[in-house]
């Protein structure tokens, strides 16, 4: 708290001290007043929500493919030989680069940016549940079918629990390949969007703008890590017996 | 009612660029409620063997019998303690406990009670909400033998249980184990390397030459139980019979370290109290 605090006084310093021109370099309180405008007028929360929409959409697709691909692909050879190894090749790929196509194929559309999202978070959840099922020691499954599990119940209850820890890994890989996606496609062309309100803010000189939903995007990626993960990174912690004692 | 008989079986491993005969024409009986514990030198089959009879490895030819049903696949009428305990980390010892009896449907009321029941058995009632972290060994051993007998399974299969724990944890689970086996007269088969640990629990003492794994001797034990493992009479009978692995694993030696292995005073074999094992 101390540090932030102070890290605000010096930029409250630099700013008044003049070294830049104010357009370029706002104060701490010209980015409220701007982000108290946003609120006001409504177009910063309807921006994010305009965003977060994508973004979850995106990112529960992404969950909805990745996971039970992932699990198929630790799970079945000739799978891994085939998808395992499309998937490792298209992961090289940074996801703007998916969207030209995009824009050809669905046009300056949500769908566009909805695809380019997609396309950077399953790849990386897919990988990460991959690895996670393959690292489950087999003498959990063997244990597992000496009591009678039946093959539904060896997925659900003792794979998919046993790679928790993974499968955690793999989706917070995914929201923050989700999120850079998502501001990479919406600052590239006009829709609604907190990359929108980037543009828009350059477009105008308004750095301030450009501040603020910067720090809009921070505040939410914290949000999300504290109120969502983290939770439940703390309990596979707990029960795993990871915690520093 | 539910003896095992193992019949003629044989089990080769293909590896990459060998194969090794890891069974040759192994065959034994085991009565009903009878404690039988498989021993021999590391590598000699032992692990395999009991894997067929659970089920979880099929045999290349012969056949095991559950009673006079031949075994296919692992069935809940025999259970598995695995020398880890292959405990499920994300739960807690009564849920481990009661995963099996989940899988075969038993309600949420009964499986609580018959999981806490068998935690009551080897005295962990107190940490029935603990995650395994928080055991030691010797108790999450406890609890995968909670999660076998709970099962209620007429065949107890355990492979090399103790073989992770310090001396007097073991001493502690011998007592433990024999006392359960009294109350529940299941039939056991048991594996280790340990000649006195084998001793301490058996009925019968089988044991194992190596490469091509069989079956070569079998020892009854008539000593009085509880039995532990400083009592002379389970020294000398370990004795005895460890005078006989002694010659299979000089065998074993010459074969995986090549030349000029010498087993007498190599300190991997104390002649005198021949613990083998113990000291791991
Ligand atoms: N899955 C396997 N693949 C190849 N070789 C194996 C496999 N399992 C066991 N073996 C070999 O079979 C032999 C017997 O193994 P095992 O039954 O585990 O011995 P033990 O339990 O008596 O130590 C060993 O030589 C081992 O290397
Ligand atoms: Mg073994």
């Amino acid at each position: 708290m101390v540090f932030f605090a102070l890290l605000i006084a010096c930029w409250a310093t630099i700013s008044k001290l003049g070294v830049w021109d104010s357009t370029l370099f706002p104060s701490p309180f010209q980015v409220v007043k701007t982000f108290w405008n946003g609120i006001a007028d409504r177009s910063l929360l309807i921006a994010t929500g305009a965003s977060l929409r994508r973004l979850l959409l995106g990112y529960v697709i992404s969950l909805v493919i990745g996971v039970p691909l992932g699990v198929l692909l630790a799970r079945q050879k000739w799978a891994d030989e085939t998808i395992g190894l499309l998937v490792l090749g298209l992961q090289t790929l940074p996801s703007v680069c998916w969207l030209p196509l995009a824009l050809l194929w669905f046009g300056l559309s949500d769908t566009a940016i909805l695809f380019v999202v997609i396309m950077g978070a399953w790849l990386t959840i897919t990988t990460a549940i991959r690895d996670g099922v393959r690292n489950v020691p087999p003498v959990y499954l063997r244990a597992a079918r000496t009591m009678g599990t039946k093959p539904l119940s060896l997925y659900l209850e003792v794979l998919l629990p046993a790679a928790l820890p993974s499968l955690l890994t793999g989706a917070k890989l995914g929201w923050s390949f989700a999120w850079r996606s998502l501001m990479a496609g919406e600052l590239l062309f006009v829709s609604i969007g907190l990359g929108h309100q980037m543009t828009m803010g350059r477009e105008l000189g308004d750095m301030s703008q450009v501040i603020t939903v910067m720090g809009v995007i921070i505040a939410l990626g914290l949000l999300t890590d504290r109120l969502i993960f983290a939770p439940f990174e703390d309990q596979i912690r707990e029960r795993w017996g990871l915690t520093a004692k | 009612m539910a003896g095992i008989s193992i019949c003629g079986v044989s089990k080769k491993f293909t590896g990459r660029n060998d194969a090794v005969q890891a069974l040759e024409n192994a065959t034994l009986e085991i009565a009903d409620g009878e404690f039988v514990v498989l021993v021999g030198p590391s590598g000699c089959g032992k692990s395999t063997l009991l894997n067929i009879v659970a089920g979880l490895d099929v045999a290349d030819t012969g056949q095991v019998y559950e009673g006079n049903k031949p075994v296919k696949e692992p069935g809940r009428s025999r259970s598995v303690v695995f020398q880890d305990g292959a405990l499920f980390p994300w739960l807690t010892a009564q849920k481990n406990v009661e995963f099996g009896l989940k899988q075969m449907g038993l309600n949420r009321k009964e499986r609580a009670e018959r999981a806490a029941h068998y935690l009551q058995l080897v005295h962990l009632t107190k940490f029935r909400e603990s995650f395994l972290h928080e055991l030691s060994g010797g108790m999450r051993q406890r609890v995968a033998i909670a999660r076998a007998l709970a099962m209620e399974p007429e065949v107890l299969l355990m492979d090399e249980p103790f073989s992770a724990l310090d001396a007097q944890t073991r001493e502690d689970l011998y007592v433990s184990l024999q006392e359960v086996w009294e109350r529940t007269r299941k039939t056991i088969l048991f594996v280790t390397h340990n000649v006195r640990e084998a001793v301490v629990l058996a009925d019968k003492v089988v044991l194992m030459g190596i490469r091509p794994g069989r079956i070569q001797t079998v020892f009854p034990i008539r000593l009085a139980r509880p039995r532990h493992a400083e009592d002379v009479d389970v020294a000398k009978v370990a004795h005895q019979i460890s005078m006989g692995l002694k010659e299979s694993l000089a065998l074993t030696r010459n074969e995986e370290y090549d030349e000029g292995w010498q087993p007498e005073g190599s300190g991997l074999l104390r002649p005198a109290d021949s613990v083998l094992g113990d000291n791991i």
